[in-house]
């Protein structure tokens, strides 16, 4: 099912090309950005049973890491994005290491909370554009390897992470790190009881969440091309994890599902001609009540209508 | 740094300790008896603004504008309560918050229908709105004087009602063993209704009172909602007290760090550093502090008993 949905995608590049339809490409790539921040957080959320409410903050500091560096006039992709992914790590051994020692209400919380100190952070340094955020003057430079200015290419190297990430997530849950993860989400007494500390092997996930949410972000950036304090909104937080239990949590599928369907249906909702301006006018209002009955009613997610492989418990 | 402008940053910190408080009570209760995550609190404080402008508005009396939007509230948080929320208290934590930022999205944009999405002129009653003169030539804002009182009357109530009667006897019970008190024959899902609607009418309260000193506006309830949060997890979750105590430490460093942090670091660093550096450490004051607290308390200061 998944390969079958990969190849979909694969071949989107010459079929928008055939129509004339660069729009659909850049709608695409903007889903598998969201699907490779969303399978982050399915890493911690999904299999680590750990709620992360701030997930949005390694999505801001993944976008300002490049955003920072090409404002001083550093261009150099491969320095950009390392940049990224290691500020990313960074914060999240710094939330992870306070937040991970609690569980339940309070780690929701305290996820949120962390997240909003670092959105203020971004609306009170003036110096990045505060409030009003800034424009990325020249995208992420590849030199000789690949431009990011054309869409086609960029959409084949949003694609190529993707797929990585998905296998890097496949092999990381059902190794022993990611048995042991699982474990602990199911019965953390048991796993203490069997000889396993839950504390680092719940750390070692928030940080790698971290890290490939803040190449997410960095990704997010050059395709806006505008970088505000909004990618760390706290609403961000809870449509990332919206994508994952809409698309089936702890599946491999499930979060490129929910992010294809989530930013699908906004965009339905918000700007298609077939519906009635009073729905277009005011979308929130119906995503809000799509998004109560899902949680209500369609317990198992949209991987949870296809066929094959139970939910991975 | 001079006596009567710190005696104002005072006065202005136990004003928003006080709103805080109200905001909190309620959420905790909700958390600490029937174990919801619920994000929609803040909704509740935006519809009790929205309801109060309106009514004092068509009435022209703000004690009217004051009861029908508390009630309005009330109601509102009932029917919340019976239509969605009922359905989640045996949930986990996760669809609990997915689906309350559901109907934050719904409320914030039912909202902006019915009021549009500019922000409303929310007036001071007249016999409130002059200057009082206090001790050493303080004149501080009547109003605001007022809303410290009604918060502090309401903490007293609060401590009266849950203390001291047969009603908070159960919330009390309710909040330590809920199985057990559904086995002694008490009506459960009644008094979650109860606590329930309690807590919107309190979130109501500081929606109105905040209106016409903050601005009345579609998504007012989410900025306050996250300080709320805060007070919460450094009080201790489900704890009354605790939520009484952190909102009054989370007002007094949030307002004292705006006031003063600035002019304070300019002492140590270059002003043109402190320009940058005081606003948004200040901003960032009462998030450090809760991880500070959790640092040394993971359950925040007082931990309710019971589980």
């Amino acid at each position: 099912m998944l390969v079958a949905i990969m190849l979909l995608l694969a071949a989107v590049p010459p079929i928008a090309a055939l129509f004339a339809q660069p729009f659909y490409l850049d709608l695409l790539r903007r889903v598998m950005i969201f699907a490779i921040a969303a399978v982050s957080l399915n890493l911690i959320l999904g299999y680590g049973g750990m709620v992360s409410f701030g997930h949005a903050a390694y999505l801001g500091i993944g976008a300002y890491a490049v955003g920072v560096l090409a404002y001083h006039g550093i261009d150099n992709g491969w320095l950009q994005w390392a940049v990224a992914i290691g500020a990313s790590a960074l914060v999240a051994a710094a939330i992870g290491s306070i937040s991970v020692r609690t569980s339940g209400i309070y780690f929701i919380m305290i996820t949120l909370a962390f997240t909003q100190m670092l959105y203020y952070l971004g609306i009170s340094i003036e110096e990045y554009g505060g409030d009003d955020g800034m424009r990325l003057g020249v995208r992420s430079q590849f030199t000789g390897l690949i431009d990011l200015n054309d869409p086609t290419a960029f959409y084949y190297l949003v694609f190529a992470i993707l797929v990585l990430f998905l296998y890097l997530t496949h092999r990381l849950v059902n190794s022993r790190f990611g048995l042991v993860l699982q474990a602990v989400r199911s019965n953390e007494a048991r796993t203490r009881a069997i000889g396993f500390s839950p504390y680092p092997y719940r750390l070692a996930a928030f940080v790698i969440s971290g890290a490939m949410c803040g190449l997410a972000g960095a990704l997010l950036v050059n395709q806006t091309a505008y970088l505000t304090p909004e990618f760390m909104n706290w609403t961000r937080s809870g449509e990332l994890m919206f994508m994952v239990i809409l698309g089936g949590i702890a599946t491999t599928a499930g979060p490129l599902l929910g992010a294809a369907a989530l930013l699908l249906l906004e965009d339905v909702l918000q700007g298609s001609s077939l519906l009635p301006k009073w729905v277009n006018d005011h979308w929130q209002l119906y995503l809000g009540v799509i998004l109560i009955l899902v949680v209500l009613f369609a317990r198992r997610g949209l991987a949870g209508l296809l066929p094959g492989r139970e939910r991975n418990d | 740094m001079n006596l009567v402008l710190f005696l104002e940053q005072t006065l202005n910190g136990l004003q928003l300790g006080v709103m805080l408080f109200l905001m909190a009570a309620g959420l905790t209760l909700v958390f600490g008896i029937m174990n919801l995550v619920n994000l929609a609190h803040g909704s509740l404080y935006m519809v009790g603004a929205y309801l109060a402008t309106y009514f004092y508005q068509a009435t022209g009396s703000f004690a009217l504008g004051v009861l029908l939007g508390l009630s309005g509230t009330l109601v509102v948080g009932i029917v919340v309560e019976l239509v969605a929320l009922r359905t989640l208290y045996e949930r986990d934590h996760l669809d609990q918050v997915l689906a309350t930022f559901g109907l934050i999205l719904f409320f914030n944009e039912l909202i902006a229908i019915l009021w549009g999405r500019s922000a409303i002129f929310a007036t001071m009653p007249p016999e409130l709105s002059g200057h009082v003169e206090l001790i050493g030539g303080l004149r501080y804002p009547l109003y605001r004087l007022a809303i410290i009182v009604v918060g502090l009357a309401v903490a007293c109530l609060l401590w009266y009602v849950v203390g001291r009667t047969r009603l908070g006897m159960l919330i009390r019970a309710g909040a330590s063993n809920r199985t057990m008190v559904a086995a002694l024959g008490v009506n459960i899902r009644l008094l979650y209704t109860v606590v329930f609607g309690f807590g919107a009418a309190l979130a109501g309260l500081a929606g109105l009172m905040a209106g016409p000193i903050h601005v009345v506006q579609p998504g007012m309830g989410e900025l306050v909602l996250i300080d709320v949060f805060v007070v919460i997890v450094i009080g201790g979750i489900g704890s009354i007290r605790g939520a009484f105590a952190a909102a009054l430490i989370v007002g007094m460093v949030d307002t004292m760090g705006r006031a003063f942090l600035k002019p304070m670091l300019a002492l140590v660093i270059s002003p043109v550093a402190a320009d940058t550096a005081g606003p948004a450490l200040a901003s960032m004051l009462i998030y450090l502090l809760m991880a500070a607290v959790l640092a040394v308390r993971p359950e925040g200061l007082f931990p309710s008993r019971g589980s």
